[in-house]
C-alpha cells in the first residue's frame, strides 16, 4: 500500500504546487488517473479554477470514480461560479446518478453553453435506472423523454445530435418506444443538419428499425 | 434556448425593413455596419438587400483609424451568404481583391470561396503572385502582405489541377498556418492523402491554436482516415464535434451520390457509422 500512498499524495502535492496552466493541466491528469476517492474534493476544486484543459482532465477523473464523487459534486453546487457549474453539470452528466436527473433535465433545456446542454442531453438518456426504485423508474425516464424532445429543437446542431443519442440510450430501456421512434423519425428526414439526420436514422437502425419509416414501398 | 434573432444596439429586435432602412442610410456609421452584418446572418437575399450591400462593398465613409474599411468587411461577408442568384456580386468581390484594406481582400476571397463561382480563380491566383518570396510580412502589421489562407483556401474550393505549381511552393511556406491552408487546397484539388497527412500531423503540434486550426481544416475537407487523429487530438469537444461533423457529411454525400446513382434507398455506410461512434464518445 505504501507506494499507492506515495503516489497519491505526490500527486495531489503536485496540483497544488502547478504554477502554470500546462504544469496543472500536467498534475490533474495524473490525480485523475490514479481513480483515488481521495482525489474528489481537489478534483472538484479544479473545475472551478478557469483552466479549461486541467476541467476536461478532472471531469474525467471525476466521471471514472463515478457514484462516490456525486454527493460533494451536488453539494458544492451552489458555492459554483458560472464555469464550474458547467464543468460539475458535464461530470454530473457522465456519471448518470439519478441524484443529478433534476439538475440536468434544467441544464438539457437552459443551460447558457451549448457544451453543458449537449452533455446534458446525452447524460439524460444514460441514467443508471437501475439505481432508481422500481416504484419511481417509468416517471423518471418520462421526465427525460419530455425534455428530450424538447432539446430535439434546440438551435445548435451538436445539441440535437446529443437528444438523439440521449433518446436512443433511453429508447433501448424502455417498453412502449413508441414516441421516441416517431420522434427520431421526423429527425431523420426533416433536422435541417445531415449529421443529425444521419445520427437519427442510426438510432433508429439499432432500435431495430431498418430503412425508411416513412415509406413503405419496399415490402 | 434562443439566440437566433439578432437585436438592434439599443435593445430593440431588428426587422428586415429596419435592417434596409439601416444600411441606406448614412448618418449612424454603426447603425449601418451592424445592418450589413444583419443581413447576411438572417440570410435576407431579397434583391433590396444585395443592393444595398453592393452599394456598401463602394462605401469609403466608414474609416477606421488604421485606413481600413470596416463597413465594406461586413458587406463582402454577407454577399458571400446570400449574393448566389446575383450575377452582379462576384465581380463586385473580385473588385475588392484590389482594395488596399488587407481584410477586405480577405473577407472578398472568403466570400467568393463560399459563393463557389470558378470565376474567381484568376484574381485569387494573381494575389500570389511573386509566390512565397513575396509572401512575407508588412512592417508593422500582424499579417502578411496577402490574405494568404483565405486565397489558398478559395482556391482549393474553386480551382482545378491548372493552379497546382502555383499552390505547391506555399506547402514550404515559413508560416504554419499557410502551410496548412496549401496542403488544404492541394488535397482538394488532387485528392491525394499526402496533403491531408500533413494536416493531421499538425493535429499533435504543441500548439493548441494549430491543433484548432487542423481540426477545421481537416472536418473542412471531410478527411475521413483523419477521423480517429481528430477524435484524438488535445483540444475542445466542440472543436473536435466540427471537425467530425464535416467528416461524416463528407462521407453522407459521396454516399448519397451512389446510391442515386444506383438507384437505392440512402443507408449509412460503415464509415458513417464508425464517425458516429467517434462524435457519440466526445459528447
Amino acid at each position: 500500500m505504501a507506494p499507492v500512498l506515495k503516489t497519491f499524495e505526490i500527486c495531489l502535492q503536485a496540483v497544488n504546487d502547478a504554477d502554470s496552466a500546462q504544469g496543472l493541466l500536467d498534475a490533474v491528469e495524473d490525480l485523475a488517473e490514479l481513480n483515488d476517492k481521495r482525489a474528489i474534493p481537489t478534483l472538484i476544486q479544479v473545475l472551478g479554477f478557469n483552466n479549461p484543459g486541467a476541467a476536461v482532465a478532472a471531469v474525467e477523473g471525476l466521471i471514472q470514480i463515478g457514484v462516490p464523487a456525486v454527493s460533494l459534486l451536488l453539494d458544492k453546487l451552489d458555492g459554483y461560479n458560472y464555469g464550474a457549474r458547467a464543468w460539475a453539470i458535464r461530470a454530473l452528466a457522465g456519471i448518470g446518478d439519478p441524484r443529478g436527473q433534476a439538475l440536468l433535465l434544467n441544464a438539457a433545456a437552459n443551460d447558457f453553453s451549448l457544451s453543458v446542454r449537449r452533455a446534458a442531453a446525452r447524460g439524460l438518456g444514460t441514467i443508471r435506472w437501475h439505481d432508481i426504485p422500481d416504484n419511481e423508474r417509468e416517471g423518471a425516464m418520462m421526465q427525460s423523454q419530455t425534455v428530450l424532445f424538447q432539446v430535439t429543437k434546440d438551435d445548435e446542431w451538436v445539441v440535437r445530435y446529443a437528444a438523439v443519442v440521449g433518446l436512443e440510450a433511453l429508447a433501448l430501456k424502455l417498453t412502449e418506444t413508441g414516441n421516441i421512434i416517431q420522434c427520431l423519425s421526423q429527425l431523420s428526414h426533416h433536422d435541417d443538419t445531415a449529421a443529425v439526420q444521419a445520427r437519427a436514422q442510426w438510432a433508429l437502425e439499432n432500435l431495430g428499425l431498418t430503412g425508411n419509416q416513412d415509406s413503405n414501398t419496399q415490402s | 434556448m434562443s439566440d437566433a434573432a439578432p437585436h438592434n444596439p439599443d435593445g430593440k429586435p431588428l426587422t428586415v425593413d429596419q435592417a434596409l432602412i439601416n444600411i441606406n442610410q448614412v448618418a449612424d456609421k454603426g447603425l449601418r455596419y451592424y445592418a450589413a452584418w444583419w443581413l447576411g446572418k438572417m440570410r435576407s437575399n431579397q434583391p433590396e438587400a444585395v443592393d444595398a450591400l453592393l452599394l456598401a462593398l463602394e462605401d469609403a465613409t466608414d474609416r477606421s483609424p488604421d485606413g481600413g474599411y470596416p463597413l465594406r468587411r461586413n458587406a463582402a461577408r454577407a454577399l458571400g451568404k446570400i449574393g448566389q442568384n446575383d450575377t452582379r456580386v462576384v465581380p463586385a468581390l473580385v473588385t475588392c481583391l484590389g482594395c488596399d484594406d488587407y481584410y477586405v481582400r480577405e473577407t472578398a476571397a472568403q466570400a467568393l470561396e463560399s459563393l463557389n463561382d470558378s470565376a474567381a480563380v484568376p484574381a485569387l491566383v494573381a494575389l500570389l503572385d511573386g509566390s512565397v518570396e513575396a509572401a512575407v510580412q508588412v512592417p508593422g502589421k500582424p499579417h502578411l502582405v496577402q490574405p494568404y489562407n483565405a486565397i489558398l483556401e478559395a482556391l482549393g474550393t474553386l480551382a482545378d489541377g491548372e493552379v497546382v505549381p502555383i499552390i505547391e511552393p506555399f506547402l514550404g511556406h515559413e508560416v504554419p498556418q499557410v502551410r496548412n491552408a496549401a496542403a488544404r487546397a492541394m488535397y482538394q484539388i488532387t485528392e491525394e492523402a499526402q496533403y491531408a497527412e500533413r494536416l493531421v500531423t499538425v493535429l499533435s503540434h504543441d500548439q493548441l491554436q494549430l491543433r484548432r486550426a487542423a481540426l477545421m481544416d481537416l472536418g473542412a475537407i471531410g478527411y475521413l482516415a483523419g477521423a480517429d487523429a481528430i477524435a484524438n487530438t488535445l483540444a475542445e469537444n466542440s472543436m473536435k464535434l466540427i471537425a467530425l461533423k464535416g467528416v461524416l457529411e463528407h462521407q453522407l454525400t459521396d454516399q448519397a451520390g451512389q446510391n442515386q446513382a444506383e438507384q437505392q434507398p440512402v443507408s449509412l455506410s460503415a464509415d458513417s457509422r464508425r464517425v458516429m461512434t467517434l462524435m457519440d464518445g466526445l459528447l
